[in-house]
């Protein structure tokens, strides 16, 4: 059992827990992630390791609530037990110094696994410019987090509501037109499928190297069960031991995309059993 | 010399039947088929036994358990007697009653066999072990402790049976598991209608009962690794026991359409985290009307099987060669046709079709013939040409074998693995090229069996004994 040590809700539906998980905080970089279950009979889902903190043996998750397991994640309290936590998973982030800048861009919820790949690029002596944005001011979280973390950092919103309007991509375009596509050395993006992608779309144009962090369906995360895969350069790839980074550009994003709505369906159904309140025991109430 | 010959024992012809469930009625539920024999069947059964004095049955044993010895004492009624002789040997007897092939192992030597049906060997040890399970194991008497700690890595057959021994013998064993349950492929592969996993979990109960203490969710190669358990946990000897758990696929167009599964997945999903019982349990899983499984072996028996259960209206097994070459065990076969699994024998998919969004409509197959044998002495499957054809399903499950995972060896310093990426390890002592590090099971054979994989954490268990003794 894992001990949540500290809740923090940062709109009604991103929340950001602290675990403890020692076994986890000893060994984790940049970059993994975590499977977790909460309860007896719930399902594995992966998260990324947005902090840690090696001395207190803790792990920082951030979540967005999308369907029953994250809005009963994000209905659990500090105090509360998660019943299974294993990790880190997946393969670490390659750092390195790179001769020109890098840029980070976070979009949404994608903020959290961003900030621990921007802070060791920043380490390993980079230069680090940071995009992060949200669809709302309200729903940005960890301004302050990555400002420390990057060298120098922009905001957008999609609604204009906080700072600026306009999507990542329309500020990563600014930086690339103001730095010149020769002075970037990689884009690191992170965030919704449709982000990515379209950061990647962009940056192709640029001819920009791209790495992206997937969340393709996962049940296991050790390379045992084939869910995660997805094509990436024309070959099949592993997302939980060959990934989750990728080169953008050679990601085949349709499939991806097909293959994440999958259990669509079910998912809704889960959501409605959920929410059930009907009062015959039928588990809504769970 | 006496000439008066002992009058000849009347013998039955026939195993006493396996009580099962109507194969209507449970080809919809996830209970488990075959239900045990009675008390009298058992004793029935094993007075047809001849006590041969050469015991041609145990050496198709491959931990040679003392067939005759079990079988005579059951035929006593002394059930305690029984099982304690079989677990001079078979640590997992409520598992191997359940899932040894038989067929090929101890009742393929059975004098009985030549003439009759063998003895069934097998069912008789499931009742004693389900005997001892219900009237409560004894626990066996532990060494005093050696102040020495061994890791085992994987929660299989061959790391429980490796951890159990060594704890006798008064070692600190820790186990370490990569999921979240103990129990390995029989929790998340075997379907529960073939083993219950509560008969999995009374074993690993019996287990911690021993002091081993064993660790889920718990990742060796990524938390940690062989080396630093070893250099920094102060672990003197390690026992490799990760499986054979690396879906292979059949690297043909189309297949990662939505709909197609490796064997793994779909078992995974049913068996350990139920999905049969969703929306109670959160873990989907969706399957189409018509599902094809790739494969003939065991793995491909039990996709075929759940399927079924799992609401398809068609479960079709696809497998390149003939009836006879179907490496499943003949009683699973059996029970696939009854419950109504088709069998399309002598054809291969070459690629996968779907829709505009994604979704399985179908395969492009292809018939075989067969040919000389090959190098298995199975007579290798040829394409026959200009033979393909459509065939209509909507969810593939690709049971086609498995290979061993890469992270333990991957991230062990100084581990020697063969070209397949198995690790190479001496049969009589499972020692690797490591000095101190063991291994034993799929690991080191590829996918094989449950009685294997157990024998070789047993003789791992000794060898690791040897090695920390002379320390
Ligand atoms: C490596 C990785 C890291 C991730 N990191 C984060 C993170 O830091 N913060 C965050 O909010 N989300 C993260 N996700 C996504 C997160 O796992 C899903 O949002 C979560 O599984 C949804 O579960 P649910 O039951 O709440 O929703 P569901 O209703 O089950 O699903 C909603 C959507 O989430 C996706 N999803 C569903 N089940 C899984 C699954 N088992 N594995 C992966 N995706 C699934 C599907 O695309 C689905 O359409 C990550 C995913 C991956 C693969
Ligand atoms: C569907 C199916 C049906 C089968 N039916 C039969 C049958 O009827 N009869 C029969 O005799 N055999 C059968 N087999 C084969 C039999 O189950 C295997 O041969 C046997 O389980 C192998 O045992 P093992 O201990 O070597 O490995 P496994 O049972 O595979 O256990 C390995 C364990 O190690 C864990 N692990 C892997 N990597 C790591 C890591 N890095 N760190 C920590 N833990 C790790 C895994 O999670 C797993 O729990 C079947 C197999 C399958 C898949
Ligand atoms: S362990 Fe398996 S092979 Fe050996 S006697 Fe029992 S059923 Fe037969
Ligand atoms: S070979 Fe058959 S009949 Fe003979 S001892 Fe063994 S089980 Fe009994
Ligand atoms: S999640 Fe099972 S192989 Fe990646």
């Amino acid at each position: 059992m894992f001990k949540i040590l500290e809740k923090q809700v940062f709109s009604p539906i991103i929340k950001q827990f602290v675990i403890e998980a020692p076994k986890v905080a000893k060994s984790c970089r940049a970059g993994q992630f975590v499977i977790l279950r909460i309860h007896e009979e719930g399902e594995r889902i992966p998260l990324t390791i947005a902090d840690f903190d090696r001395e207190k043996g803790t792990i920082t998750i951030v979540f967005q609530e999308v369907g029953k397991t994250t809005t009963q994640l994000g209905q659990m309290e500090a105090g509360d037990y998660i019943r299974d936590f294993v990790g880190p998973l997946g393969e670490p982030s390659h750092i390195k110094k790179f001769d020109h800048p890098v840029v980070v861009v976070g979009g949404g919820v994608g903020i959290a696994p961003v900030h621990p790949i921007a802070r060791e690029l920043k380490r390993a002596g980079n230069h680090v410019i940071g995009i992060i944005g949200a669809r709302s001011g309200d729903l940005l979280f960890w301004e302050d987090k990555m400002r420390e973390a990057c060298t120098e950092l922009l905001v957008t919103t999609d609604d204009g509501s906080y700072v600026r309007k306009g999507f990542v991509t329309d500020v990563l375009k600014e930086v690339i037109e103001d730095k010149g596509k020769e002075n970037i050395a990689q884009v690191l993006a992170i965030g919704p499928q449709p982000m990515m992608r379209a950061v990647c779309n962009l940056t192709k144009e640029y001819g920009i190297e791209t790495v992206v962090s997937l969340n393709a369906i996962m049940v296991d995360g050790t390379g045992m069960c084939g869910c995660c895969r997805v094509s990436v350069g024309g070959t099949t790839k592993f997302v939980c031991v060959d990934g989750p980074e990728f080169n953008g550009h050679e990601v085949d994003w349709h499939e991806l995309s097909r293959r994440s709505a999958i259990f669509r369906p079910e998912e809704q159904k889960a959501m409605e059993y959920h929410n059930c309140e009907c009062g015959s025991g039928c588990g809504g109430a769970k | 010399m006496s000439d008066v010959k002992k009058p000849k024992k009347e013998i039955k012809p026939k195993k006493n039947p396996m009580p099962a469930q109507d194969p209507v009625a449970r080809a919809k539920n996830f209970n488990e088929v075959a239900l045990g024999y009675s008390k009298e069947a058992v004793i029935d059964e094993a007075k047809r036994c001849l006590q041969c004095k050469k015991e041609p049955c145990r050496q198709g044993c491959p931990v040679e358990v003392d067939i005759p010895a079990f079988i005579r004492l059951a035929a006593e009624g002394d059930f305690a007697g029984a099982i304690a002789k079989i677990k001079e040997k078979n640590a997992l007897p409520a598992v191997c009653g359940r899932v040894c092939p038989q067929e090929n192992q101890c009742e393929k030597y059975c004098t009985l066999g030549k003439k009759h049906e063998p003895v069934a060997i097998g069912r008789i040890e499931r009742f004693c072990a389900d005997w001892e399970l219900a009237t409560g194991v004894k626990i066996p008497e532990v060494a005093p402790p050696t102040g020495k700690k061994v890791a085992v890595i994987g929660s299989g057959p061959a790391g429980l049976t490796c951890a159990a021994d060594l704890a006798k013998l008064g070692h600190k064993v820790t186990v370490f598991e990569a999921l979240h349950v103990a129990g390995g492929v029989l929790m998340y592969g075997i379907p529960e209608f073939r083993l219950p996993k509560a008969v999995v979990q009374a074993e690993v109960e019996n287990l911690k009962k021993l002091g081993v203490d064993i660790q889920v969710n718990s990742v060796v190669g990524k938390f940690t690794t062989v080396d630093a358990l070893m250099e920094e946990e102060g672990f003197e000897a390690v026992f490799i026991g990760t499986g054979a758990g690396l879906p292979y696929f059949m690297n043909i167009p189309g297949e990662n359409a939505c709909g197609v599964y490796s064997a793994n997945e779909f078992l995974t999903r049913t068996n350990l985290m139920k999905a049969y019982m969703f929306p109670n349990w959160d873990t989907p899983i969706k399957l189409g009307r018509k599902v094809a499984v790739l494969g003939g072996g065991n793995v491909a028996m039990d996709a075929a099987r759940t399927a079924l259960r799992l609401g398809a209206e068609e479960s079709w097994i696809v497998y390149r060669r003939s009836r006879d070459e179907l490496p499943a065990r003949k009683e699973e076969v059996e029970h696939a046709e009854e419950e109504g699994v088709k069998f399309a024998f002598l054809t291969s998919p070459v690629e996968i079709l779907s829709n505009e969004d994604g979704w399985v409509t179908g395969m492009k197959c292809i018939k075989y013939e067969l040919g000389e044998p090959d190098a298995s002495g199975r007579r290798r499957p040829v394409p026959i040409e200009g033979s393909e054809y459509l065939m209509e399903v909507d969810t593939v499950v690709v049971a086609i074998g498995q290979g061993p995972n890469p992270l333990v060896p991957r991230t062990t310093k100084g581990l020697e693995l063969t070209k397949k990426g198995t690790i190479v390890a001496d049969p009589e002592t499972g020692a690797t090229s490591k000095p101190g590090v063991f291994a034993g099971g799929d690991v080191v054979t590829g996918a094989a069996t449950v009685i294997l994989a157990m024998g070789a954490g047993r003789t791992a268990a000794k060898a690791i004994h040897e090695y920390l003794s002379n320390k």
